[in-house]
């Protein structure tokens, strides 16, 4: 292999991206070697296992997965502003979807809901850590190498080009001969051990380190959908990772699976992926009721109307998830039965979501509304998110879905559904539980300049689609024709584009501003909070809570404030916490090297790496460190400094 | 938090035991597919009956399924896993065969 298969050359964005990767290195060394930085990152972050701190790692790599996602979704914009555009031609288009969706999905949204979960779920319950922190450390490493694996294919090597669906003919070897499938199939799969990972870890957390007390029916409405999305990611995500195994077998290894020839079945690709793609989307949106539920009973100071009926309709979705994936591909052909059976359970799901749009209503009414950034997200959330919810019900219907199947109206209907549900949800929690994590508030002013730019923006952006849908304009085209009459409505939704690009910058500018300029937290609970999570001190010891909290009811928090026993003082008793640890950042790099030699069929590299992989488990399965006690001596210091 | 503090004096031979047999069931099953020379029917029977044998093996062997004192969270999650395992198969040969054969 020559030097210039190995890089992507030839296009001038792409020498940019080239100069402006290498300065960021540069720079980043430069700057941990000049401030003596790298022992202080190798201790305090790189092996932390404290799901506080891995929490902050995955939000901010998922803001910067945001900030590529959101640069394809602008180039895709620029090019379709007019018709008959040259600025990117149709392979550099189709790498450019491809990676849009797969990076705002899979390494976007998902780290962004679980960093969240990461840093609250354990305060909200009363806990110190997860259940199992070492595996904690090992989801977020595994992530974040599948996360480069698949971003350094647009420099190395190419990047896939067959949509983030992969659907094969299309993604098998004969059509896309280039690695760049291979990176997505790799990338997915190392970043889904994680992900696997994380949901077995949250599970086990939310049902035995629960502070005592707190029975299943008085957890935090948040907590909830944490523990409902685990089980969802349990169950879905080894057909993903089936899947993609097999589809590396059909592309690496020559066998068929998913290929025309030889009895392959290449629809069964598309049904495997569906089986878990369904699900996803409700491992991404989940959380993301949850935290408005949260977000609103806070800001309308009421206890959550229907708390009940919010739990049961969330079993009952995850329930109906696994029932419904034949609907993204109503046209394959399949019989009238077939299709109308997943009509049916596809439409059921709306029931279940109607009663959770009215308990949030409810919730609202007669409430003493505080309108902060976290709040105002929230109720921006529930008309654009039944603009969403309405049209999927459109698309439910089989015979319609002829129709609609891959013009803008579906890409109208899932953004509608997935920004104004899971990246509002993202920015309403991060918002919300900024102070927990980096003990100051996000200005509200600039926050609020954010909500207004970035939801104008995207109803203009989005809401055009539906009707370019009707029109007839399908998705994943690179360009149209003038005469299609599609360029007004393109023009709107390339300036709502670059609304939200203003959004979005301005959120990134408040994180600096507020770093530098917000006032400290000095109670731990600004926002006049009713969860566990707002008991704890500011900022938030390692440990999380000096007392372990006793729980009698829902919104523990918020009676133990109204029964004065929010600031009890009691005697301590030392606490014991799991030590740090390097393996898992280090075999998270052995998958990252033996992915990138699987990419490139080095085998000889991926041997290496998977030994690599083995040994570390190996290192782990003997080390018999238990932790460590934190002495009651030093427990009474950080409670000083802290008050 | 790590702290369980369990003794793990003596020697896993269960898991020893689960994994040989797991593999001794693989290197069967591929010897049924590939050399036995039995009907392609028998052949799907045998190697499912094997694969069920092995998920036993490791449900009670790796998965401590017995080991457990809350009985409730095991039953609703071995259902459940039930509910969607059969969901996903009975609806992917259905859907595949595009619901022209009659389940």
């Amino acid at each position: 292999m020559k030097w210039d298969e190995f890089f992507v050359t030839g296009d001038p964005l792409i020498y940019g991206a080239d100069v402006s990767i290498a300065l960021t290195l540069i720079g980043v060394i430069f700057v941990l070697t000049y401030f003596k930085k790298w022992k202080w990152l190798w201790t305090e972050w790189l092996t932390t296992v404290d799901h506080k701190k891995l929490g902050i790692m995955y939000v901010m790599a998922a803001v910067m997965m945001l900030f590529r996602g959101g640069v394809d979704a602008l180039l895709m914009r620029a090019q379709l502003t007019v018709p008959d555009a040259g600025f990117l031609d149709s392979t550099h288009y189709n790498e450019i979807f491809t990676t849009h969706g797969t990076i705002m999905i899979i390494f976007m949204a998902m780290p962004f809901l679980i960093g969240l979960m990461n840093v609250v779920i354990p305060l909200q319950i009363g806990a110190r850590d997860v259940a199992y922190p070492f595996l904690n450390a090992v989801s977020f490493w595994t992530f974040f190498m599948g996360a480069m694996l698949f971003n350094i294919s647009f420099v190395i090597g190419g990047s896939p080009s067959a949509g983030w669906t992969s659907y094969v003919p299309l993604a098998g070897l004969e059509l896309s001969p280039s690695v760049g499938q291979n990176y997505y199939l790799l990338g997915l799969q190392i970043a889904g051990i994680g992900t696997l990972l994380t949901g077995i870890n949250f599970l086990v957390t939310i049902l035995k380190m629960r502070a005592p007390g707190m029975k299943l029916m008085q957890m935090p409405i948040f907590t909830w959908s944490s523990l409902i999305t685990s089980v969802i990611i349990v169950f879905a995500f080894p057909v993903l990772t089936v899947a993609l195994a097999l589809m590396t077998f059909d592309r690496l290894f020559g066998s068929h699976f998913f290929t025309l020839m030889d009895g392959g079945m290449p629809m069964l690709w598309a049904n495997l992926f569906w089986i878990w793609g369904h699900p996803e989307v409700y491992i991404v949106i989940l959380p993301a009721f949850g935290m408005f539920s949260e977000i609103i009973s806070t800001f309308a100071r009421k206890t959550l109307f229907g708390y009940k009926a919010m739990v049961y309709s969330m079993v009952v979705i995850a329930g109906l998830s696994f029932l419904v994936w034949v609907h993204h591909f109503f046209t394959m052909g399949a019989g009238g039965a077939v299709n109308s059976f997943f009509s049916i359970t596809t439409m059921l799901i709306a029931v279940p979501t109607g009663v959770k749009i009215f308990n949030w209503l409810f919730t609202l009414y007669k409430g003493r509304i505080k309108f902060t950034t976290a709040m105002l997200w929230s109720l921006a959330f529930i008309p654009n998110f039944v603009i969403g919810g309405v049209t999927g019900v459109m698309l439910a219907m089989a015979a319609a879905d002829y129709q609609y199947h891959n013009t803008y109206f579906l890409v109208a209907h899932f953004h509608y559904v997935l920004i104004s549900g899971t990246v509002y949800a993202c920015f309403a929690g991060l918002h919300f539980w900024y102070p927990k994590m980096f003990n100051h508030r996000l200005n509200e002013k600039l926050g609020k300049w954010t909500f207004w730019i970035f939801v104008a923006g995207f109803n203009l952006c989005f809401f055009p689609m539906y009707f370019l849908g009707l029109a007839g304009m399908p998705r994943r085209v690179y360009t149209y024709g003038a005469a299609d009459g599609w360029m007004s409505l393109n023009v709107l939704a390339t300036m709502g584009g670059v609304l939200m690009g203003i959004g979005f910058l301005i959120l990134v500018y408040n994180i600096y501003f507020s770093f530098r300029y917000s006032p400290r937290e000095t109670t731990g609970d600004p926002w006049d909070g009713r969860t566990l999570e707002w008991a704890t001190a500011a900022p938030v010891p390692f440990y999380n809570f000096a007392h372990v909290p006793e729980v009698k009811g829902h919104d523990a928090y918020w009676i133990a404030k109204k029964e004065g026993r929010a600031k009890e003082k009691k005697p301590y008793k030392p606490i014991h916490m799991p030590s740090n640890s390097g393996v898992p950042v280090i075999m998270s790099t052995f998958f990252f090297i033996s992915g990138f030699g699987m990419v490139f069929s080095w085998h000889w590299m991926s041997i290496a790496g998977l030994i690599g992989v083995l040994a570390t488990m190996v290192i782990r399965s003997f080390d018999y460190d238990k932790g460590f006690y934190v002495s009651v001596e030093e427990i009474e210091k950080h409670e000083q400094t802290t008050e | 938090m790590a702290n369980n503090e369990q003794t793990h004096s003596h020697f896993p031979w269960s898991h020893v035991i689960g994994f040989a047999l797991s593999i001794i069931l693989t290197l069967f099953a591929l010897w049924v597919g590939f050399e036995s020379g039995l009907s392609n029917t028998m052949i799907v029977v045998v190697v499912v009956g094997l694969a069920l044998i092995q998920a036993t093996i490791q449900l009670v062997m790796f998965m401590h399924m017995t080991e457990s004192e809350d009985s409730k969270y095991q039953t609703g999650t071995i259902l459940y896993a039930l509910f969607i395992a059969i969901a996903v198969v009975v609806g992917t040969i259905w859907v595949m065969s595009f619901g022209m054969s009659h389940m």
